[in-house]
């Protein structure tokens, strides 16, 4: 059997088959929104970039005060800055710093939202009422004011960015896991679970939680971007990673006293955070019109 | 061709196709439906997917956007309606058409009497004139409050008095044509009808042409004088009700064979077995 | 309206209550012993010991968060270090001049951001649907701390069509008498016209460029909740009954579609006093978000936790009115 009949056979021998099928037209379905693709290849090549980026360029580091503040040309692409450090490097650098601030929040956010927000479906009761007031104060705050107070208590850096992102990001999980595991509570199939004797973590585990994470998955690569201006906007304020460490947001501040004469110290690593975002959102949106149809 | 034809037809539908273009080709909903009406009252019976509230659809030009209606000809009192602009003009004032579920079909945020006049409007009427003939109409539709209804919501009355505000509403502009697409099917069976009853009476009353799409042949039977089997978007059978039982299609004889009967006990009902050969008929003429 | 209000309050006391609790702990993680901040580190026991009982801190913790609650609720945050005046106060002071954008902002998005998700959705998949859709995108994908310097390089220092940072030029500040410390207004008010112009001018780019994500947002939630109206029956009947297509879209969808709209403006202004607190820093503007960074910047505790706590209430606040809101025009809540 060729590789694409066994993808998009009707009766699907394993659960495997079915599951590779499942991906195989979720993936014909995304591949035909241009816009989606566009997000996907922004994003590879943000990961290609950081994987293999640092390596091709200079460093993001090297001071040159004499040829400071010179604008974009073949010697260095998108001009100095400040410090005569060369902008492509540092842009280029800082998108680790960029993947490592999203995955570190997607990984804490994700886990912690699903676990709360099942746990409160399922169980109901008092524990609901206790696990969603909990979210909804933490809903309560604007994302980048809890994150200044955070970090006006525990000092600047990428962890404490990391981490003050990450509390007042996972109570929208928690949200969506919950609607979810609302819906499917009263189902036959869990019901027929619990006749099998199956305990209440083993079904959150096997059953409500498989089903909450495509809404998850969808929510999270929305999320994305948001996620990226938000430490680009901590970043701004001195507040993300410290410098020299080349983060977005912190030389677009370091570009600002610049701004009118020199516009490319800010206005470079500006345009990088955009792209990025956007391709996030274009990715997201894509996604979301696949694994959630009726949203779009 | 139907003894019925009345000197000039009301409405001639002449192989009538609808199109909806889907990710595995185009699927046309209508295949070649034709039928010819005067005024009277025409029943259009089939399953669901059989093409019957397309065909209604088609002939109020509301088949919703992706989907493509072609017909031979379409023709509304000497008016034909492929031209544009030709219904839209007609819609509201000389065809109408009451739908299924007042829940849904009525518009939740506007009181039903908002919702009448604005019908009212249309025909043509202003101030109180517009509210006396809603009100009016109201009452011709069998509600003891008219007030009461004219001022509620459409979550605020219960399905049969939601209905019958609808047949207020549509019939209010004074329509030579009514298309009535499940008028009742969303209603309990001790209001189906009644509902049909105020809906066949005013209908006669005006002498107005009405077109009853069901999937309840029994209903169909009793408020139409001609019945017509819908099939996978084409006619396979036309006849007056009274002639039902000597139906000759297998689709109308397997449609008949499963209804539940009151007076006689049946261990099973007999399961309506498809014949693909259906599907390739030529319609009957 | 005052019945839902009641039922809504025990709910609400709970939220506003876990906030202040988050901001407590916040304030407690703080690694620098805020009595040595006082005593200095040369201090004796003793006077460590009374300056310790003097800050409240040899209470148990539960005694402590009782404190704080009832300071909170009376609106006593404490001293600003840097300002040695109430918190409160400061925040009065400066909370007008983000009102003031936030309110602008939220005026464009509505009035530009409802029409054109109106259009998008009428004409899905056609090209205003694209352009409309890029344009939210954009909105949604751009730093706004970037865009508000792209502003201000392109029509400040390039255009001179606005005014620079700052909410008024120094000649004018001061000039008229605050009475509801929006400038705009109060100007009004004097009928120091040229105090308004100035005003405006320097209001304009900051509202724009958050009024830009205003829209964006508005833009596509509108077009959403219209796509979601415009697939339902009853359009179908109000086609059927011979409306025209401008008062089936404007008149019927859009009706019904206002309902939860109107909750996304709402929450979406809330929305708007995160987005300040960038854009204050940008131009310079002294709002309530600027105040919380230079505190932030200052080790000012006690203002960026008031600060938080404020912002925090109107969120919720915010919340509550469009609950209400909600309930008001949805008919089927009543």
């Amino acid at each position: 059997m060729s590789l694409h009949a066994y993808l998009t056979s009707t009766s699907p021998a394993s659960r495997r088959q079915a599951r590779l099928g499942a991906l195989y037209r979720a993936w014909r379905v995304l591949r035909r929104n241009p816009l989606a693709m566009v997000g996907l290849i922004v994003v590879a090549a943000l990961v290609l970039i950081a994987a293999i980026g640092p390596a091709l360029v200079g460093s993001p580091t090297a001071q040159d005060l004499v040829g400071r503040l010179r604008p974009p040309s073949p010697d260095h692409w998108l001009g100095t800055d400040t410090l005569g450090r060369d902008i492509l490097a540092r842009v280029v650098h800082g998108t680790r710093i960029t993947l490592l601030t999203v995955a570190l929040v997607a990984v804490v956010v994700a886990p912690v939202g699903l676990a709360v927000g099942t746990v409160a479906g399922y169980f109901g009761g008092v524990v609901d009422g206790v696990l969603s007031r909990l979210t909804d104060v933490f809903l309560a705050f604007p994302r980048l004011i809890l994150a200044l107070a955070l970090v006006a208590a525990l000092g600047p850096g990428i962890e404490n960015a990391v981490l003050a992102i990450a509390l007042t990001a996972w109570p929208a999980y928690a949200r969506v896991a919950r609607a979810e595991t609302l819906a499917i509570r009263d189902s036959d199939f869990i019901a027929a679970a619990r006749l099998a004797g199956a305990s209440a973590p083993r079904i959150l585990w096997r059953q409500v939680m498989p089903l909450c994470l495509s809404s998850v998955i969808v929510r999270l690569s929305l999320d994305m971007a948001g996620i990226i201006l938000t430490a680009a906007g901590l970043g701004f304020l001195g507040l993300g990673a410290q410098p020299p460490a080349p983060e977005w947001g912190a030389m677009v501040a370091a570009g600002r006293r610049v701004l009118l004469d020199q516009w490319w110290v800010a206005t470079m690593p500006g345009i990088a955070i955009f792209v990025v975002s956007l391709g996030f959102n274009l990715l997201g949106d894509g996604l979301r019109d696949v694994l959630d149809p009726k949203a779009r | 061709m139907s003894p019925l034809l009345a000197p000039s037809p009301l409405l001639v539908i002449d192989d009538l196709r609808v199109t909806f273009p889907t990710d595995a080709g185009p699927v046309e909903a209508v295949r070649g439906l034709s039928l010819t009406m005067g005024r009277e009252r025409l029943g259009i019976v089939g399953e669901s997917g059989s093409g019957k509230s397309m065909t209604g659809r088609a002939v109020m030009g509301l088949v919703p956007v992706p989907g493509r209606v072609t017909a031979r000809r379409l023709v509304f009192d000497g008016i034909d309606l492929t031209a544009p602009g030709s219904v839209a003009r007609l819609r509201g004032r000389r065809m109408t058409m009451v739908m299924q579920d007042p829940r849904y079909a009525l518009n939740p945020v506007m009181t039903i009497g908002s919702q009448i006049l604005e019908a009212c409007h249309i025909a043509g009427l202003s101030g109180r004139a517009a509210r006396e003939r809603a009100l009016a109409m109201l009452t011709a539709a069998g509600l003891g409050e008219p007030e009461r209804v004219f001022a509620a919501y459409p979550h605020q009355v219960s399905g049969g008095m939601g209905q019958r505000a609808m047949i207020a509403m549509m019939l209010a502009p004074g329509p030579d044509l009514l298309i009535a697409d499940e008028p009742t099917s969303a209603l309990d069976a001790t209001v189906q009808r009644q509902v049909m009853a105020v809906l066949d009476g005013l209908v006669r009353e005006r002498g107005m042409g009405l077109i009853l799409i069901s999937h309840d042949l029994d209903l169909v039977a009793e408020f139409c004088d001609r019945v017509l089997i819908l099939y996978a978007g084409r006619v396979v059978e036309e006849c007056r009700p009274g002639e039902l039982a000597r139906a000759r299609h297998p689709y109308t004889r397997g449609l008949l064979a499963a209804r539940p009967r009151l007076d006689r006990t049946q261990a099973l009902l007999p399961v309506l077995r498809r014949d693909p050969a259906w599907l390739h008929e030529e319609s009957p003429p | 309206m005052i019945r839902p209000l009641l039922r809504l309050f025990p709910s609400l006391a709970l939220t506003f209550l876990g906030l202040l609790a988050v901001t407590f702990v916040i304030g407690r993680v703080v690694p620098i012993d805020p009595v040595l901040t006082v005593v200095g580190d040369r201090a004796d026991a003793a006077a460590y010991a009374r300056a310790r009982a003097d800050l409240g801190l040899d209470r148990p913790l539960y005694r402590q968060f009782a404190d704080y609650v009832v300071r909170a609720v009376s609106g006593d945050f404490g001293e600003s270090v840097l300002t040695a005046r109430p918190v409160i106060e400061d925040i009065a002071r400066v909370f007008p001049a983000t009102l003031e954008l936030a309110t602008a902002a939220t005026l464009i998005g509505v009035l530009l951001g409802v029409p054109m998700g109106v259009v998008a959705a009428t004409r899905q998949g056609r090209w205003p649907d694209h352009v409309i859709r890029v344009v939210g995108l954009v909105g949604y994908s751009v730093p706004v701390f970037w865009l508000g310097l792209v502003g201000l390089l392109v029509f400040y220092a390039r255009l001179d069509w606005v005014a620079g940072p700052g909410r008024i030029d120094i000649i004018f500040d001061s000039l008229v008498p605050t009475v509801t410390g929006v400038i705009l207004v109060d100007g009004a008010l004097a009928g120091e016209w040229e105090v308004v112009a100035d005003a405006a001018r320097h209001l304009v780019l900051p509202a724009a460029i958050l009024g830009y994500f205003s829209l964006a947002y508005i833009s596509r939630m509108t077009r959403g909740l219209m796509l979601e109206q415009l697939r339902q029956e009853y359009i179908t009947t109000a086609r059927a009954k011979g409306l025209s297509e401008t008062t089936v879209v404007w008149r019927h969808a859009l009706g019904n579609a206002m309902v939860p709209l109107v909750t996304v403006i709402a929450l979406s202004y809330g929305t708007l006093l995160e987005g300040s607190v960038l854009t204050e820093t940008v131009f310079a503007w002294p709002g309530l978000g600027q105040y919380i960074t230079s505190s932030l910047l200052n080790a000012d505790m006690n203002a960026v936790l008031g600060g938080t706590v404020v912002v925090g209430t109107v969120f919720v606040g915010l919340n509550l009115v469009s609950d209400l809101l909600y309930r008001r025009l949805d008919p089927r809540a009543r």
